[in-house]
C-alpha cells in the first residue's frame, strides 16, 4: 500500500475538475493524511484468497424488456438548465 | 379526555382516530404546521416545506389506504416532483425535481403526503448535519448538540413533534445514528429492499432510503408501502415483500441474539455502555437466548467504508458539472475553468475532501492497493455476518457509541466524525438491514441524551428485526420518552 506522502491533494484535485484555495490544499493536504495513516492498517490483512466485491447483493446482467412509456419532457429535462437557448442547453466552448 | 393533539401521535394513532373520523387529514396538517411554527425556530429541522400543496391533496386523501392522510417529512436528498431538491449543497440551490422518486410515487399510492424537505449534511456526507449549506440543525434534547446525520433534519423534526415521521437515507449509519441521537427509530433496511430511483446518489453500492419514526410499528408500516422491486433500479431486488407488522406482538423466545465482542470496543461512552447491556438483559429476560460471538473485521469496517463511499461518491458526482442543473460558474474562459470553479463555488468542505480522497483511491496507482483492497475487506466483512448469522437471528450492539455531541465538537477533526460510524457502517458494506431504538438516556451536565440500541439482521429479515425492536420497546417506557421543547 501506498505510503501517506503519496498524497499530492493539488494535483488530484485537477483530476477531479476541481478548483481549490491554498487553504483548503493544506488543510486537506494533512487531514487526509491522517485518514490515510489511519487506513494502513487494512495492509495487515492477508486478502491473498479473496474476491474483490463491489456489492453486497451480487447481481449479474439484470434485464427488462425496451418498453416505451411516458418519461420527462424537452420542457421538464430544460426547466432546471443554468443556460439554455430553445430546446438545448448552451454549454461553454469546447473547440477552439 | 382531552382532545389529541395530532403533531404529538404515531403514524398507528393517526389511522385510528383518521378512520373513526376523529380528525381530519386537513387538521393534522394544520396543527403540524403550528407545531413548526413554534419548534422551527429552535431546532431549524426543515429546509422548504409546501403546505398549500400538501393541503390540497389533504382534502382529497383516502384515509382507508394503509397511510392515507399522514404527513410524512422527506429528506432533501429524495426527489419530490416540484419541490426543492438541494442536498443540502449550494450547488443545488435553486434545483426544483421534475419527477416523483419511485419511494415518493409509493408512499403517495399508500396515502400518504409529502409536504416539507429536511436538512442534512451536504450530499449525505456527514454525522452530525452541520455540512449543510444552508443551516445548522439542533438538537431537541439539547440545542447546544447535533441531531447526528446526515439525516438530521428528520430526526429533529421526528423527535421534536415537528413532523410524524420522516424518511432518512443511510449509506454508512445517516438514519440509525440520528435516531439513535435524537431518541427516536431509525431503519436501513436491506440493500437492494427499496428503490433507489429518485435518491440522488453518494454511494450508489451503499445507500438505502429509510423511514425515521416514533415508534417500530411505525416504521414497519412505511416499509410496507416502500419496499419492493423497481423497474427503474437495477439493484433493487425482486423477491416479495411480507407484511412488516405481522410478526409484532409475537414473543422472543427461540429467538437467539448475538452480541459480538468487538462492539465492546474502547472508546464507548460508559453510559451508553451500561444502557445497551441493560438492553440485553431485558431482550434475554423477554425469552431471547444471548450468544456471545465474534466478527473479526469490524475494526476495518470504517477505513473500508471511507475508501468505497469516497470513491463512489467521487464518480456519482461528477455529474455536478453545471451543463444541465445546478451552479454554473460566471464567465469561464475555458471548460476546464467552467468545471474547476463550478465545482469549487457549488460544493462545501466536506463534498471537497471526499472527493479528493475518492478520486484518489481510484487514480492510476493506488487503484488495486486502497480500492480494490478495500472491496476484498469489504467481502471479509461481509463474511463474517454471514457465518455469525449461520448461529444467531440478530446482532445487538450500541448504533453510536456516545450520546449527541456538541456542535463544532468535531468539524476540525474529520476522523473522529467518520468513526461515529463505527457500529453502522459494516451494515451498509454488508448490505444487511439495521435498526435503531431508544434504549435509555444519558446524563451529561444538565441535559438527558437519548442512547439507541441497534438491531442488525440478515438481508431481507426486516420482519425478524421489527419483531424484536417491537418486543423490546413495547417492554420498556423509552420510546415513550420526548424532548422538552
Amino acid at each position: 500500500m501506498a505510503t501517506k506522502t503519496d498524497l499530492d491533494v493539488g494535483y488530484v484535485a485537477k483530476l477531479a475538475r476541481l478548483n481549490l484555495s491554498d487553504e483548503e490544499t493544506q488543510l486537506f493536504q494533512k487531514q487526509l493524511a491522517d485518514v490515510l495513516q489511519y487506513a494502513e492498517k487494512l495492509r495487515e490483512i492477508d486478502v491473498s484468497h479473496v474476491e474483490a466485491a463491489a456489492h453486497a447483493v451480487p447481481m449479474f446482467n439484470v434485464f427488462r424488456e425496451d418498453e416505451p412509456c411516458d418519461w420527462l419532457t424537452a420542457e421538464e429535462a430544460l426547466s432546471n438548465a443554468p443556460h439554455r437557448a430553445k430546446q438545448l442547453f448552451v454549454v461553454t466552448k469546447v473547440v477552439e | 379526555m382531552s382532545r389529541p393533539h395530532p403533531p404529538a401521535l404515531t403514524i398507528a394513532e393517526l389511522q385510528t382516530l383518521l378512520r373513526r373520523k376523529e380528525v381530519s387529514p386537513r387538521e393534522i396538517l394544520e396543527s403540524l404546521r403550528a407545531r413548526i411554527e413554534s419548534v422551527e425556530p429552535k431546532i431549524d429541522a426543515y429546509l422548504s416545506i409546501d403546505f398549500e400543496a400538501a393541503l390540497k391533496e389533504a382534502e382529497k386523501a383516502n384515509v382507508d389506504l394503509p397511510l392515507g392522510g399522514v404527513p410524512i417529512a422527506v429528506k432533501d436528498i429524495i426527489n419530490v416532483a416540484g419541490q426543492a431538491c438541494t442536498c443540502g449543497s449550494k450547488i443545488l440551490g435553486n434545483y426544483r425535481s421534475p419527477y416523483d422518486a419511485t419511494v415518493i410515487e409509493k408512499l403517495r399510492a399508500a396515502g400518504a403526503i409529502p409536504f416539507g424537505k429536511t436538512n442534512m449534511d451536504e450530499f449525505a456526507m456527514g454525522s452530525s448535519t452541520e455540512n449543510s449549506s444552508f443551516k445548522i440543525t439542533r438538537n431537541p434534547w439539547d440545542l447546544s448538540r447535533v441531531p447526528g446525520g446526515s439525516s438530521g433534519g428528520s430526526a429533529a423534526a421526528v423527535a421534536a413533534d415537528a413532523a410524524i415521521a420522516g424518511l432518512g437515507t443511510d449509506t454508512g449509519g445517516s438514519i440509525r445514528q440520528p435516531a439513535s441521537l435524537c431518541g427516536i427509530v431509525g431503519v436501513k433496511p436491506s440493500y437492494g429492499r427499496v428503490s433507489r430511483f429518485g435518491l440522488t446518489a453518494f454511494a450508489s453500492s451503499l445507500d438505502q432510503v429509510g423511514p425515521l419514526t416514533k415508534t417500530v410499528r411505525d416504521a414497519a408500516m412505511i416499509m410496507n408501502a416502500m419496499a419492493g422491486h423497481d423497474r427503474h433500479d437495477s439493484t433493487s431486488l425482486p423477491d416479495p415483500v411480507p407484511d412488516y407488522t405481522k410478526d409484532l406482538g409475537r414473543d422472543l423466545k427461540g429467538i437467539k441474539l448475538g452480541v459480538p465482542k468487538e462492539y465492546r470496543a474502547e472508546g464507548i461512552d460508559p453510559q451508553v455502555s451500561s444502557a445497551v447491556n441493560a438492553a440485553i438483559k431485558q431482550l434475554e429476560s423477554l425469552g431471547a437466548e444471548i450468544v456471545h460471538l465474534s466478527l473479526p473485521h469490524t475494526d476495518h469496517g470504517i477505513a473500508v467504508y471511507y475508501f468505497l463511499a469516497t470513491a463512489e461518491a467521487s464518480a456519482n458526482l461528477a455529474r455536478f458539472d453545471g451543463v444541465r442543473y445546478g451552479h454554473r460558474a460566471k464567465d469561464p474562459k475555458d471548460l476546464l475553468d467552467h468545471y474547476g470553479r463550478t465545482r469549487e463555488e457549488g460544493f462545501g468542505a466536506e463534498v471537497k475532501r471526499r472527493i479528493i480522497l475518492g478520486t484518489y483511491v481510484l487514480s492510476s496507482g493506488y487503484y488495486d492497493a486502497y480500492y480494490i483492497r478495500a472491496q476484498k475487506v469489504r467481502e471479509l466483512i461481509r463474511a463474517d455476518f454471514v457465518k455469525a448469522f449461520e448461529k444467531v437471528d440478530a446482532i445487538i450492539s450500541p448504533t453510536s457509541p456516545v450520546p449527541a455531541f456538541k456542535l463544532g465538537e468535531r468539524t476540525a477533526d474529520p476522523l473522529a466524525m467518520y468513526l461515529a460510524d463505527i457500529f453502522t457502517a459494516t451494515g451498509n458494506l454488508a448490505g444487511i438491514c439495521g435498526i435503531s431504538v431508544p434504549c435509555g438516556l444519558a446524563k451529561v451536565n444538565d441535559s438527558q441524551l437519548p442512547i439507541g440500541l441497534q438491531i442488525l439482521g440478515k438481508s431481507l429479515d426486516e420482519a425478524r428485526i421489527f419483531q424484536i425492536a417491537h418486543a423490546y420497546e413495547q417492554s420498556t417506557d423509552w420510546h415513550n420518552q420526548r424532548p422538552k421543547i
